[in-house]
């Protein structure tokens, strides 16, 4: 099926190309759909393994294994499964000074008013009440923000999550 | 059934310069793995985080395909994140050994028993999520007598424990605490394997 192209969104490309520009060597990760066109484009890149786990406490903890290895792994969860996430993002991120990028489907996320999707409306909060910086992409123009959060992960020493506005096909 | 120590103590002889990583009881610093073991530097206890040791190992083990990876884990940590055993099976990992220490209680919270104790098939949960190979031992002798067959078998291989419990009932404020912080545990590892 043809999937339109519209210029001011994101698309995977533009995503997976941070990741590879930034010698990303596993992705960790559980679907969700907000970045579901993501899944073919990594599944054939050569030089990106992808890891699919049944629970998202476990993306932080298989990266930080995949750290201690001498590996560069980022975690892609939606941002419902950061709430189920929290004790392995203190105890296996922030506790052991993992510098850990999470992208984060940001399920809900609108910039047209107030959302009833309590996903959306707590997750900055979460991230706040943790001291976790975060970064918002919503078009490929966007994207090189995932530079600056791989940046600021290895110079904190700390995660660092990239908010997953919306992705589109192609 | 196995006295928690005997079996890290074997585990630790048979190690060579493989990694481990041990939580709860296995991991504990009066009885497990850090009172007996011969190469801390490979050694990753994991006391937070409860569930997610074998997660941790999978981790290390596609990070350093040419090392075991040896996951002492124990039956309500691995109750936390059952799917790991799908997880695990599903990336297939040549050198990961995961071992259950099946003591049927929450030994650090004063042995209230876990959920399904004494009833858990465990080997039998490994080898339907799709486990390279599965053992069982509940004496001493016989693991002693089979641990170099287990750890010549490609894995991912699973590895049910039934151990003695050891509950602790001292206040947590004055149990003894770990020799190495868990940020210095992880520097230690990291820098052994070159990984950082």
């Amino acid at each position: 099926m043809a999937t339109e192209h519209y210029d001011s969104v994101l698309h995977p490309p533009a995503i997976v190309a941070e990741l590879k520009k930034n010698k990303v060597s596993h992705v960790v990760w559980l679907p969700d759909s907000e970045t579901n066109f993501m899944y073919q484009l990594l599944d054939a890149e050569p030089t990106i393994d992808l890891v699919s786990v049944c629970r998202e406490g476990e993306t932080m903890a298989i990266a930080a294994g995949l750290w201690v290895g001498g590996k560069k792994p980022v975690v892609l969860i939606q941002n419902t499964g950061i709430f189920e996430s929290g004790d392995s993002i203190r105890g296996l991120g922030l506790d052991i000074n993992q510098p850990l990028v999470m992208l984060i489907g940001y399920r809900g996320w609108s910039r047209h008013g107030l959302t009833n999707d309590s996903a959306a409306r707590f997750i900055e909060h979460n991230l706040h009440s943790w001291g976790i910086n975060y970064y918002l992409i919503e078009t490929d123009e966007d994207a090189p923000r995932i530079s600056l959060a791989m940046d600021e992960a290895q110079r904190t020493q700390k995660p660092v999550a990239v908010l997953v506005g919306t992705e589109f096909g192609s | 059934m196995i006295n928690n120590t005997d079996a890290v103590r074997l585990l630790d002889r048979k190690r060579k310069n493989n990694i481990i990583v041990p939580t709860m009881n296995a991991g504990n610093t009066r009885f497990g793995l850090p009172s007996v073991t011969t190469n801390e530097k490979l050694d990753l206890p994991l006391s937070g985080a409860m569930g997610k040791a074998s997660s941790l190992g999978l981790g290390i083990a596609l990070a350093q395909p040419g090392r075991k990876v040896l996951i002492l884990d124990g039956d309500g940590s691995l109750l936390m994140n059952l799917g790991t055993l799908v997880t695990i099976a599903n990336k297939a990992p040549k050198n990961v050994y995961h071992f259950v220490f099946d003591n049927g209680a929450y030994c650090v919270t004063g042995g209230q028993p876990v959920p399904g104790a004494g009833k858990d098939d465990w080997a039998g949960m490994a080898k339907a999520a799709g486990f390279a190979a599965t053992f069982s031992f509940d004496n001493i002798e016989d693991l002693t007598t089979g641990i170099d067959q287990v750890l010549s078998t490609t894995g991912p291989v699973f590895v049910h424990l039934k151990v003695a419990p050891e509950i602790e009932n001292t206040p947590v404020q004055f149990r003894q605490r770990p020799r190495r912080s868990v940020q210095q545990a992880f520097k230690d590892v990291a820098t052994s394997v070159g990984g950082r």
